[in-house]
């Protein structure tokens, strides 16, 4: 049987606090090994994208490009935004089950591993957003500068984080792996609320007076404004606020949760 | 009582100076203490045994050796660093008594997990064979018994090939061969200089696993040597009969008599002289039915680490 160097002086810290590939591989195939998570978050909106994205709407011009276009960015944030929150709820699932603390045992630094999740919900928001635009590409109804295209998926990616950390709030005040049951159907409501399923303009003058305050609404804004070339000043407010807010939630539950490790 | 002259040179593999840790103290209360003045020293190579009842600050002792609390008076220090530096050169791992799994990852992902943290580490192959899980390599850490997920987190330990070993409870859920075949493997490489140190509550696992046996009650280290020095120390021995009237008295000024109680007619007297107690007993008074019994590890641990400990302090003073 091998031994390591058994010198206590001579053994090394391993560099980057313990980040490493092997360690963001492992975390990404467990997203993305979730049945739930595949069908909400890659299926669905891929679904979604077909039965709006058609039709002969879909070919009307929305800035740069058209109403496919539009669907499909709405789509592939809807799928990013539901992945970056259960990766998000994860981390507290991880820290009841005990892995936490086990993690403290071994030389990855907290620094790491919250770089981690934050790598973690960004790479399978990448999949999810790919996923949705994959398709789109594939239908050939979207019509869409390649520059927009990319810039679309880049404001996606940025504005889902602000659901990793609504994930890991939400993680921590729903005991239990239940936190996804509320996280998905309230991600759902919160999309039909922020314009992602249906256009604002389709709804009465109250209830879209209401959606301008829900967290969706303003990341939605931002993500397809280099495809509609529009962006409310309320919409960016929107958007840090709830950023600001889930941020707080979460950094919040987090600390009042060290104590015990 | 140590081997540490094997290792002279070397700083010890646990050293706790005057370790106290308190909980929850604010300005208006003290909060509970949970550990004081424990002062403790393991060697390379020892195997040691933590034994007291729940509460008696086990799992805070080993929490701050492995840098997951720090104390509020005192100096921890593992193989002469702060514990944080030496669980990140891979010189402890410990194998925790419940959770610190993920279900949803095979046995082996969970090893490669775990070895992709370290700077160095053993193959996940050698230590799933250590650990005795070679064939359950490919099942989901969730469908695994309670022993085997046992035996999941031993294997963990095992990758850095760490030279402190820490074990809470580490047979809990093992069937007998488990438990047999894990204890085999833990000696071995405390033969290679391994320092080992167990939680248990089987008092009988301590005896016949351990060189050392430190009992801790109270949060105090209350007693600390061989299973046999931990057995001759309660050695006490009991003597009862039968003495209506009995002068209690008389009985406690005789030498060694720890205490002396009646039961009825009975009385129940612990002494570390019993011969003395019964010739008193058989020509001085009319004491019949004597009987004189001896105990085991499971005594002492009662008497050592009971609310009253009549001669905890005088323990300490002898071994330490």
């Amino acid at each position: 049987m091998s031994t390591l160097e058994t010198d206590p002086a001579t053994r090394r810290v391993p560099p980057l606090g313990g980040f490493n590939r092997t360690l963001l591989g492992i975390e990404l195939m467990r997203v993305l090994r979730n049945r739930r998570t595949v069908i909400f978050a890659l299926a669905f909106p891929v679904a979604m994208f077909f039965v709006f994205g058609s039709g002969d709407q879909g070919e009307q011009k929305v800035g740069v490009g058209n109403v496919a276009a539009y669907i499909m960015v709405s789509m592939a944030l809807y799928g990013g935004a539901l992945i970056a929150a259960a990766t998000g709820a994860g981390v507290a699932t991880e820290r009841a089950q005990g892995w936490s603390r086990q993690l403290r045992t071994t030389p990855l630094h907290p620094v790491a591993y919250v770089l981690v999740k934050a790598l973690v919900a960004l790479s399978a928001g990448v999949v999810a957003i790919v996923a949705v635009n994959v398709v789109g590409a594939a239908k050939g109804t979207v019509d869409l500068p390649l520059g927009a295209w990319i810039a679309c998926g880049l404001t996606t990616l940025v504005c889902i984080l602000s659901f990793a950390a609504l994930g890991v709030f939400v993680g921590y005040l729903v005991p239990g792996e239940n936190a996804m049951q509320i996280l998905g159907p309230g991600l759902a409501l919160l999309s039909f609320l922020g314009g992602l399923f249906i256009p604002l303009d389709q709804y009465s003058a109250v209830i879209r007076d209401i959606a301008y305050w829900t967290p969706m609404y303003g990341v939605a804004e931002v993500a397809r404004a280099p495809l509609t070339h529009e962006l409310p000043w309320f919409a960016i407010v929107n958007a840090l606020a709830w950023l600001g807010l889930f941020v707080a939630g979460a950094a919040w539950r987090m600390s009042a949760d060290t104590a015990r490790v | 009582m140590t081997t540490s002259t094997t290792f002279a040179g070397r700083p010890p593999a646990i050293r706790l100076s005057g370790v106290g840790k308190r909980f929850g103290g604010t300005g208006r209360s003290d909060g509970v203490l949970a550990v004081h003045g424990l002062d403790l020293v393991v060697e390379p190579g020892e195997m040691v045994a933590f034994l007291g009842p729940n509460g008696a600050g086990k799992t805070t002792t080993i929490d701050m050796v492995l840098g997951l609390s720090q104390p509020t008076s005192g100096d921890v220090s593992v193989f002469g660093m702060a514990p944080r530096d030496a669980v990140s050169r891979g010189l402890v791992a410990a194998v925790m008594q419940s959770g610190g799994l993920l279900k949803d990852l095979t046995v082996r992902e969970t090893l490669r997990y775990t070895a992709s943290l370290f700077a160095a580490s053993r193959p996940v192959d050698e230590a799933l064979a250590a650990a005795g899980i070679g064939d359950l390599s490919g099942r989901k850490v969730g469908a695994c018994s309670g022993g085997e997920q046992q035996r999941v987190r031993f294997a963990m330990a095992l990758l850095s090939d760490p030279q402190l070993l820490l074990l809470d409870e580490p047979t809990t859920g093992m069937d007998v061969e488990g438990r047999r075949a894990f204890w085999a493997t833990i000696r071995d490489d405390a033969a290679r200089g391994r320092a080992v140190v167990f939680a248990t509550h089987y008092l009988e696992e301590a005896d016949r696993y351990a060189d050392r046996i430190v009992l801790i009650a109270h949060g105090e280290v209350v007693a600390d040597g061989t299973g046999a020095e931990i057995k001759a120390l309660a050695s006490g021995r009991t003597v009862r009969a039968v003495l209506p009237g009995a002068d209690l008295a008389a009985l406690h000024r005789l030498p060694g008599v720890e205490r002396a109680t009646t039961q009825g007619d009975m009385i129940v007297v612990r002494t570390c002289d019993s011969d003395a107690v019964a010739r008193y007993l058989l020509t001085e008074t009319g004491a019949r039915d004597l009987e004189i019994e001896t105990h085991g590890l499971e005594e002492a641990f009662v008497t050592l680490t009971s609310d009253t400990r009549p001669q905890a302090t005088s323990t300490e003073g002898a071994l330490a």
